[in-house]
């Protein structure tokens, strides 16, 4: 088993966020993460990563069998867990180049920066600091070149489509693609878990399971494209009733 | 006597403006000769090491000419590039007849008692000079050295661009590693002539007991440019220094980037001034400080009398202790209408944000720390050449390894 959640309770701010979360994704699955806005998806992949100001009330998080609830951050990156964040921060003076050849050299996996970016269309961008002066499509990017080089074994997308162009959804999908192995069949151990609101990305990566957060509880699981159907013909409040 | 030593005299006790008062009193105006040496691999291991912190390379390798003054003798001078001129300055004002048009020009001889002093106790100094037209391959390196404990080290400076010139002077001044008190006053004054560049790049390493003073007044004709890229890294005691610009010919340019880091005991006030005083004259003034328990205080002023001149002025403050201050005064002076001035200020804490950003990615929360850090103390600076940017990037380096 790649990630086990079991009876998470989440805190931001003394508020619980997250309720009695259950969830289990095996290495070389994909699921996806549908809900409205504030229903708790984002605070679930921060709770993963380890993100200060997501407490943890109650539960764990297990990964590759070791209960990871209170690691620091950085010793989950290191276990193999990416993160891929909607609204990352800036930082001033830190070039992406040299962010990206860092966390190459950290996985082993160091001198394809180049080779990353121009996947994506992004060399010109290398030259930037972190973040800085980038539209929402292009930070999209800068997260995957960083997860390219870090190479992670489970990999979190907090909405990669949202706010990129349909051609550029298109070579984003591919890459997300390649870094979930999904050209491999039977040796395919990466697994992810993706949030999207538009189900773009679902035509580029095939997903294996779908959940739905309603006020932060889990509502349903099944299969993602019947449940992004549903959700699009009925809203999620019906998604969430088909499967009582 | 002179009017110059007469106004002197007159000066010498006027505080300055700002900054704490030094007891000029309390340091040994004398000081040990020190022997000429024609190598500076000749010079003593303890120094050289401080030397290499601050800049200097001591193979002169890459360099058009060399200047090194430990306490108050020149112990090396040397010049490998042509059309480019390095002397101690009291042989300057020996050979060109005290150096009427530019002695004592941009800087007022009376503007506090540390200038008074500079004039008064004279203990040397550089002269560079690059000739006209002449666009210098290498930087010219200078140190000023402080060795001796408890003396006070008063030096006069002078660099003149010649018109269509370029020039890169790195100076680097350093303490002997076991000195605790000294003072520095040390009185520059530039003058880059028409479209002429000059970038000058200074490294403080002081010892944590020394008291330092400069006095640099720079004076940019048309179309010329003026670099300075200033790094205090180290601790000092009181560093006090208003670097002020005269940007007067048409089109004229300066930029101004200060790095400072403040530890413990140290007192820091530490500005740039710019004057844009011809059509078209632009400035930029940066400044990125970081309190790791000492005070500071970054200033920056801005005066526009022609309309049409453009500037802008940045003081960034980060607070990596919870004792010690950082202060950023901007100002803005426009005497007329159509002047385009503007500045930002922020003094704050290294965002969490960032950090776990950087850990989220595998990095330690000391690495990410410090990769902020670094990149914080990143100043972009067009018009700099790449080699001498990797310079100054290896010396930030350097002079905050412990920080970093």
């Amino acid at each position: 088993m790649s990630l086990i959640i079991k009876e998470l309770c989440v805190e931001i701010a003394g508020r619980e966020v997250l309720h009695d979360i259950d969830m289990e994704i095996n290495p070389g699955e994909t699921h996806v993460l549908f809900g409205k806005n504030g229903s708790g998806k984002t605070s679930l992949l921060m709770a993963i990563m380890g993100l200060s100001g997501y407490r943890i009330t109650n539960g764990s998080i297990i990964f590759k069998g070791r209960d990871i609830t209170h690691l620091p951050i950085n010793e989950r990156a290191n276990l193999g867990i990416g993160m891929a964040f909607q609204r990352p921060p800036t930082i001033r003076g830190l070039k992406t180049r040299d962010l990206v050849d860092l966390l190459g050299k950290q996985g082993g996996n160091g001198g394809k920066t180049t080779k990353y970016a121009e996947s994506l269309e992004f060399t010109e961008f290398l030259e930037r600091e972190i973040n800085y002066g980038l539209s929402g499509g292009e930070i999209k990017k800068s997260e995957l070149v960083q997860l390219m080089a870090q190479n992670p074994d489970l990999i979190l997308l907090d909405e990669p489509e949202s706010g990129v162009d349909l051609e550029n959804i298109a070579l984003l999908g591919k890459v997300i693609k390649k870094l979930l192995q999904k050209n491999l069949r039977r040796l395919r151990v990466k697994s992810g878990l993706i949030i999207t609101h538009t189900g773009l990305i679902l035509n580029y990566v095939e997903a294996d399971k779908g959940h739905l957060l309603l006020d932060g509880s889990l509502k349903c699981s099944g299969n993602p494209r019947e449940m992004f159907d549903t959700i699009c013909k009925f809203g999620y409040e019906e998604c969430a009733r088909c499967q009582r | 006597m002179s009017k110059i030593k007469e106004k002197a005299k007159a000066a010498k006790e006027k505080k300055a403006l700002y900054g704490t008062d030094v007891d000029l009193a309390a340091f040994k105006s004398k000081a040990t000769e020190h022997a000429y040496q024609d190598s500076l691999e000749k010079i003593p291991p303890d120094s050289q090491r401080g030397m290499t912190e601050a800049g200097i390379v001591l193979s002169e390798e890459g360099r058009a000419g060399s200047y090194i003054q430990m306490d108050h003798s020149p112990v090396h001078c040397s010049i490998r590039e042509e059309g480019v001129e390095i002397l101690p300055i009291v042989e300057a004002l020996k050979r060109y007849d005290g150096l009427e048009d530019y002695w004592w020009q941009a800087m007022a001889v009376d503007a506090d008692k540390y200038t008074a002093h500079a004039e008064l106790e004279l203990h040397n100094g550089y002269f560079i000079r690059v000739s006209k037209g002449v666009k210098a391959l290498f930087p010219v390196q200078a140190c000023l050295y402080l060795g001796e404990e408890g003396i006070a080290q008063h030096v006069h400076n002078i660099i003149i661009a010649e018109e269509g010139s370029e020039l890169h002077v790195i100076t680097g001044c350093t303490t002997a590693p076991n000195l605790a008190r000294a003072l520095h006053i040390g009185v520059s004054e530039f003058y880059v002539k028409r479209g002429a560049t000059l970038t000058f790049t200074m490294i403080h390493n002081w010892g944590e007991e020394v008291a330092v003073r400069p006095r640099t007044a720079v004076w940019v004709e048309e179309g010329g440019t003026y670099l300075s890229h200033y790094v205090c890294m180290k601790p000092a005691r009181s560093l006090q220094t208003d670097p002020t610009v005269r940007l007067l010919g048409k089109g004229a340019v300066t930029r101004l980037n200060t790095i400072l880091v403040a530890g413990k005991g140290s007192e820091m006030d530490v500005g740039g001034r710019v004057h844009l005083e011809a059509p078209d004259t632009k400035a930029e003034v940066v400044s990125r400080t970081i309190s790791t328990g000492g005070n500071i205080i970054s200033r920056g002023l801005l005066v526009g009398y022609v309309p049409g001149v453009k500037a802008h002025l940045e003081c960034n403050g980060l607070m990596l202790s919870e004792t010690g201050y950082i202060r950023a005064i901007p100002e803005l002076d426009g005497r007329i209408a159509g002047v385009e001035m503007s500045h930002e200020a922020a003094v704050g804490k290294i965002s969490r944000q960032e950090i776990e950003y950087l850990m989220s990615r595998g990095i330690s929360e000391a690495d990410a720390t410090a990769l902020i850090v670094r990149g914080f103390l990143r100043v972009e600076m067009e018009g700099i050449p790449a080699e001498l940017k990797k310079e100054i990037d290896r010396a930030v380096e350097e002079s905050g390894k412990s920080l970093m």
